[in-house]
């Protein structure tokens, strides 16, 4: 079953930067898809388009039903609802606790808090972190901190997650680990969409990978086809 | 039942990032605080400049004079013309005999002259004290009433009123101004505060929207702080005005300069009057600064 479908999207940027041009994707649902490109591939837009933080000009992107380029601002909730994202640079909340970070997500749904509690520490289990709940952020490794982002996203079940170089800021073996946990993920149905620059995880992981240069899809590998490609 | 829950979770997310962002909360509002105690100074003062002025105007009496010849008739007849005229406010006769007694009891020397004087012989006139509703329209209200027959003379200080008139109007504008524009000042001020403490709180604002919390769930508990924060702001101002207008009232005695010109406005309703405007504007704006840093930052 399809879940994410791009038909012809086409966004170019105020200072005239071309950011993809006659963009086609489909992606089903449980796939594990790595997006790959240089930098100012244009694969950051695609990213931030899946989750509505750009809008395309042209073209379609539908995501589990909901055309996001005619979503309207203030009903961006009901797409962000459906899926999770993951960064580079975390975004957690410094002032409060593994628990409460994680808790913010569901809280917005105004669930009760049983559930929350119930949910949360399901959640934090599943990343490793069941033990540092009261910690806060600054008091985490990167790794650990990005296991609390990946918790956070998947907190409320969403179909699709989506990850802007999650390893971008951690060292290898900790990348390694955080594939880890984002594989375990995939496994229990969640479709995961990840950009990133790193090619040893790439190489490793075996998973569909798409090429994006100067804004066109220029390369769709099936799983495991991918070997270690200059791009 | 999903509703209630959703409104006491505002008031508590609220509350909780009151707290949780300390010192930008206190930052807002002693911001706050000090704005409204100036608020409040202006609003004393110019109330205050206002309701002498206002004394003062309402205290300048037109004093008319009967000619000697004129009957006791033509003299209640003279009264009954100018009760009827539009700007006249109250009207008191005083017969030549009382001031000649008024002027006895003034001096000694006064007094041995006055009781010389018989009803015939007394040189003074019957008169008529007259307090006007418009001091604007003094003018033609004494040329309406010099129109009257047997009346001797019409006294009401023009020149004084002629000099006076125009720094009354000049006052009563430079209070009105000078109060709205520090509203208006304060307004900016705190929202601007308010927009500061909420730009250092954006990365919040960002995860709740990708988290999935809708534009009107993250907008009301920034309302909801930015009307708390208001409204513990305008505490200490609202103290600082009963308790120490009061005192100042106490102190002076309820006048300025011993004169019973300068009467300073009584503190009860005045103060309570100040206290809730304080409060009023403290909540909208802090409400109203909330609302706009927050939209701000839920474009896109």
């Amino acid at each position: 079953m399809e879940l994410i479908r791009i038909v012809d999207v086409q966004k170019t940027y105020k200072n005239g930067v071309v950011a993809l041009y006659d963009f086609n994707l489909s992606i089903k649902k449980g796939e594990f898809v790595f997006v790959i490109g240089a930098s100012g591939s244009g694969k950051s837009s695609l990213i931030k388009m899946l989750y509505r933080e750009e809008k395309p000009d042209k073209g379609e992107i539908i995501i589990g039903g909901i055309n996001v380029a005619k979503l309207k601002n203030r009903k961006v909730y009901i797409l962000r609802r459906k899926l999770g994202v993951v960064f580079q640079d975390f975004k957690l909340l410094p002032k409060l606790t593994v628990y409460e970070n994680v808790a913010f997500a569901l809280e917005v749904f105004a669930c009760d808090k049983k559930e929350i509690y119930h949910r949360v520490m399901q959640v934090l289990e599943l990343v490793g972190l069941k033990n540092k709940v009261r910690q806060y952020p600054n008091q985490l490794s990167g790794g650990e901190q990005q296991r609390v982002v990946i918790a956070r996203a998947i907190v409320n079940k969403p179909k699709l997650l989506i990850c802007d170089e999650p390893t971008g800021n951690l060292d290898p073996d900790t990348s390694m680990e955080i594939m880890q946990v984002l594989e375990q993920i995939n496994n229990m149905g969640t479709t995961i969409i990840m950009a990133t620059h790193d090619r040893d995880i790439v190489n490793r992981m075996k998973k569909r990978v798409i090429v994006i240069n100067e804004g066109k899809l220029v390369k769709d590998y099936e799983k495991g086809q991918y070997v270690n490609e200059r791009y | 039942m999903r509703g209630i829950r959703t409104i006491r979770r505002y008031f508590r997310d609220a509350a909780k990032s009151l707290v949780r962002n300390f010192s930008l909360s206190l930052a807002s509002i002693s911001c706050i605080t000090i704005t409204l105690i100036v608020v409040a100074l202006s609003i004393v003062i110019s109330y205050n400049i206002e309701q002498i002025a206002s004394k003062i105007k309402q205290d300048v009496t037109m004093v008319i004079f009967i000619d000697n010849d004129a009957t006791s008739e033509e003299v209640e007849n003279i009264g009954n013309q100018i009760k009827i005229i539009d700007n006249v406010e109250e009207v008191t006769f005083k017969s030549k005999e009382e001031s000649a007694n008024e002027l006895a009891e003034s001096d000694s020397t006064f007094n041995t002259v006055t009781q010389e004087w018989t009803d015939d012989t007394n040189p003074l006139l019957d008169s008529y004290m007259i307090k006007v509703k418009d001091i604007e329209k003094i003018h033609d209200t004494a040329n309406e009433i010099k129109k009257i027959d047997k009346i001797n003379t019409v006294n009401y200080g023009e020149d004084m009123i002629n000099q006076i008139l125009p720094v009354f109007e000049v006052i009563d504008k430079v209070c009105i101004g000078a109060v709205i524009a520090l509203i208006i000042v304060t307004a900016f001020l705190i929202a601007n505060t308010i927009k500061l403490a909420i730009f250092a709180r954006r990365t919040e604002i960002e995860i709740m929207r990708l988290v999935g919390a809708s534009n009107i769930s993250i907008k009301v508990p920034f309302i909801i702080e930015g009307l708390f924060l208001g409204g513990i702001g305008a505490i200490i101002p609202i103290i600082v005005t009963i308790y120490g207008y009061t005192a100042l009232y106490d102190y002076f005695g309820g006048t300025l300069f011993s004169s019973n010109l300068a009467q300073i406005i009584t503190p009860v309703p005045f103060v309570y009057i100040i206290s809730v405007i304080l409060l009023i504007i403290g909540m909208l704006v802090g409400m109203f600064g909330s609302y706009r840093a927050v939209k701000k930052y839920l474009k896109i």
